[in-house]
């Protein structure tokens, strides 16, 4: 079968995005299918008519590639591609977004105020930064609204420190939010055509506990998979996880990452496209459920070329 | 029987999670000084074509003939194709040793070649040099803000990193004293300080001839070595030559280095060690356990290219490139820079450091600045420790003027736009931020202002009041 496998991009994620791709790539010729690299650009629409692909796996993270604007393309070109479609991208990628849909379909996410840089501008939205932070206590989780993995992510302890925390999440979207810091246990749920895979627990080795850049490196962070978890922590955690991918309407794969709190799980942000480096979750997932990662790969494109396998 | 594995596909087997885990068990301490993965994803983005990047330190290297090099090349496989592809001596040709010589000499400098190593690029010259000097634990002294290529090399061998903050004069001797007299109280010596006195990378400041001698006098009252790294000593394009510490101290503390990097070519590889004897033994040694000899076909072709003359009428051609290069850059500086930043006046060498308000994360901006097609080097990278986040490394010498202007100009909106959000956060309306200090200042104290040390205690307090 002749694949192309989209990734790299504009995105600020473009190298995760390259070593996803890479890794998919050689998947798929181990499998013996037709590989055909495309590393995103202004050619994109070009470059797909004219090798008329039968798939599209697309190997894209963060805003450009995960956020439904290369699916929407696809869409408008007829070639299946794996992964949620355009609109659950958008969806998902807009944690505010994201967030909202979960609230209105009851699924518990902590508290949290998003503003854009026009309010602040134009509106004077700083005068009801006092109010907000004492609804939500420090300390408060800073993010962009868009964006993948920890960048702009920042804890801030004390009011003194929020502003800076904005105009750093500002410097990655022109939206922002501040969330509710939840203590707990880190949990990550990937979901792959409408089942649950084994649940990772993600343990810092070491230090910091609000340093969001040693959480996806090994050696820094311990992962644990199957995560030691009572069978009622397993069931909310999944049945949470499977109720944020059903509102969000990620169909093929997504992974959900919540936190594990005193008072059961909170679902921080469903991730569209998750990594499919040698380090990412999903593959972990996957193979403390016995799938090699070749065995991932097949069915994520079964799951592309006929959704009802589902 | 034992079965033969099968010849490798093109790639590597899909590594699990196990595997890496169970590599990670086995990783050296040292290993565990590298840096996050965001930021080198980050600077993943700047490698791409429609990114003006200011974050390289890359000389011009367009500006040598084709034509030039290709008549070297084929000279050297007519005349000596067999000894060019052969190893050589650890310690390098002696032919190339005097092309070195001729080089410190212009300079003020005349080194014994029997004291001199050639090495692969000036970055293995600091290597061999640490390899030698540090053991886990020893202290190393530099300057804050360092070379941002040193600090893996002195992590990765376990020193214990000092950094000396500078001002427009370059390292503050003063407080390197009084270090030196706290780590002799402690009863630690340490074992050398690392400098880069002229056109510091990334300060882009040189060291007042008052404090040069004043280091030289300090390492030999301490007996302590001062390693001087000299990569842009012939790059000046204004004021007057400074005599390098090697110079002034004769030799005796002061280790050189050198490179023909940026007076001829990076990628030719080719760096040098002028160290006491004793020092350039072990030197050579490290060297000889590390890479048996430096490349003997770029040493050959150094020797032809010296001997053909005219070497010198090159450097000052690219004197004349990258001090319009460095005029421009200090001209966008002033048009598109926030009053609120400040920046240094470099004399020569390759780079500006540019320093903006506590509050802004210069990690933060590249992401914004690269969603405007332009890169810079986060201050951090010049640290040991959490110093330097709000400070920044531009390029000058590696892209031409038009690029400068628009890079500048893209750079300062960004920031422009910070600065303006970070005063609407205040909900006490314009807040008498720190940096707005600058407008006050004489017309040259860019410079000296870019280097002070900004008090954390002195900056935002501007929710505290808000919050009473």
């Amino acid at each position: 079968m002749k694949v192309v496998v989209l990734k790299g991009g504009r995105s600020l994620e473009r190298g995760v995005s390259l070593r996803s791709g890479a890794r998919v790539e050689d998947a798929l010729e181990r499998l013996g299918h037709e590989v055909v690299p495309i590393d995103v650009g202004a050619d994109l629409v070009k470059r797909l008519r004219a090798e008329k692909p039968e798939v599209a796996f697309v190997a894209m993270h963060g805003v450009g590639g995960e956020d439904g604007t290369a699916q929407e393309l696809l869409e408008i070109l007829g070639i299946p591609f794996t992964g949620p479609a355009a609109a659950a991208c958008a969806r998902s990628i807009d944690k505010v977004m994201a967030k909202a849909t979960m609230r209105g379909a009851g699924i518990p996410t902590p508290e949290f105020f998003a503003f854009t840089q026009t309010a602040f501008r134009d509106l004077g939205a700083a005068d009801a930064l006092t109010d907000l932070e004492g609804t939500l206590g420090f300390p408060i989780v800073v993010k962009p609204s868009r964006g993948g993995s920890s960048l702009g992510v920042k804890f801030a302890a004390s009011p003194a420190e929020v502003p800076g925390a904005l105009v750093a999440a500002f410097s990655y979207d022109d939206r922002v939010m501040l969330e509710r810091f939840v203590q707990g246990r880190e949990v990550a749920v990937s979901v792959l055509g409408g089942e649950a895979l084994p649940i990772v627990e993600a343990i810092p080795a070491e230090g910091d506990p609000y340093d969001f850049e040693a959480r996806y490196e090994i050696g820094r962070t311990h992962f644990v998979c199957p995560a030691d978890l009572s069978p009622t922590e397993r069931s909310a955690i999944t049945d949470a996880a499977l109720a944020t991918c059903r509102a969000l309407g990620c169909e093929g794969f997504a992974r959900v990452d919540l936190i594990l709190g005193t008072d059961g799980p909170w679902v921080l942000e469903v991730n569209a496209i998750p990594g499919l480096t040698d380090t990412s979750l999903l593959p972990q997932s996957a193979e403390a459920a016995g799938m090699s990662f070749e065995d991932l790969v097949t069915r994520i494109l079964d799951l592309a070329l006929s959704p009802s396998a589902a | 029987m034992t079965e033969v594995p099968q010849p490798p596909h093109k790639r590597r087997a899909h590594t699990s999670t196990r595997d890496l885990e169970r590599y990670a068990g086995l990783f050296a301490e040292r290993t565990t000084v590298m840096r996050s993965s965001a930021m080198r994803d980050l600077m993943a983005v700047t490698a791409r074509p429609e990114v003006i990047s200011l974050a390289g330190g890359l000389p011009d290297t367009s500006t040598f003939p084709p034509e030039r090099l290709a008549a070297q090349m084929s000279k050297i496989a007519a005349e000596s194709a067999a000894a060019a592809l052969q190893y050589g001596p650890t310690e390098g040709f002696d032919e190339t040793k005097d092309c070195i010589v001729e080089v410190m000499a212009a300079e003020g400098m005349l080194p014994d070649p029997d004291d001199i190593v050639i090495t692969t690029g000036g970055q293995q010259a600091i290597d061999l040099v640490t390899k030698t000097l540090v053991d886990p634990g020893d202290v190393v002294i530099c300057e804050a803000p360092t070379y941002p290529g040193a600090v893996p090399v002195f992590c990765s061998y376990q020193a214990d990193v000092r950094q000396i903050e500078m001002d427009g004069d370059g390292m503050r001797i003063d407080l390197l004293e009084e270090l030196l007299d706290e780590l002799k109280a402690e009863g630690r010596r340490p074992k050398f300080i690392y400098t880069v006195p002229s056109f510091q990378n990334p300060g882009g400041v040189t060291l007042s001839l008052e404090r040069r001698a004043r280091l030289v006098e300090l390492a030999r009252l301490h007996e302590i070595l001062v390693v001087e790294d000299s990569p842009y000593g012939l790059l000046r394009y204004s004021g007057e030559a400074l005599p390098p510490l090697y110079q002034l101290d004769g030799g005796d503390f002061v280790i050189y280095l050198g490179t023909f990097s940026k007076i001829l070519s990076p990628g030719i590889r080719l760096g040098w060690v002028v160290a006491p004897p004793p020092v350039l033994e072990k030197v050579v040694l490290g060297k000889g356990a590390t890479d048996l000899c430096t490349s003997t076909l770029t040493q050959f072709f150094v020797r032809q290219y010296f001997s053909e003359g005219g070497w010198k009428s090159y450097v000052e051609d690219l004197v004349d490139l990258y001090r319009g290069r460095r005029d421009t850059m200090l001209e966008a500086l002033a048009e598109h820079f926030p009053a609120e930043a400040t920046w240094t006046e470099p004399e020569g060498g390759l780079f500006i450091w540019a320093t903006l308000p506590e509050y802004i994360d210069t990690g933060d901006l590249l992401a914004k600045a690269l969603r405007n097609d332009v890169a810079f080097v986060p201050g951090q990278a010049a640290y040991v420790d959490e110093r330097g986040k709000n400070s920044m490394r531009l390029n000058f010498s590696g892209v031409n003027d038009a690029e400068i202007r628009e890079g500048i100009k893209r750079i300062g909106r960004v920031i422009g736009e910070q600065v303006d959000l970070f005063e609407s956060l205040s909900p006490q309306g314009p807040p008498g931020m720190p940096g707005r200090e600058a407008e006050d200042m004489p017309a040259d104290a860019g410079r000296e202002a870019a280097d002070v040390p900004v008090d954390r205690d002195n900056v935002v307090p501007l929710r505290k009041e808000a919050n009473g």
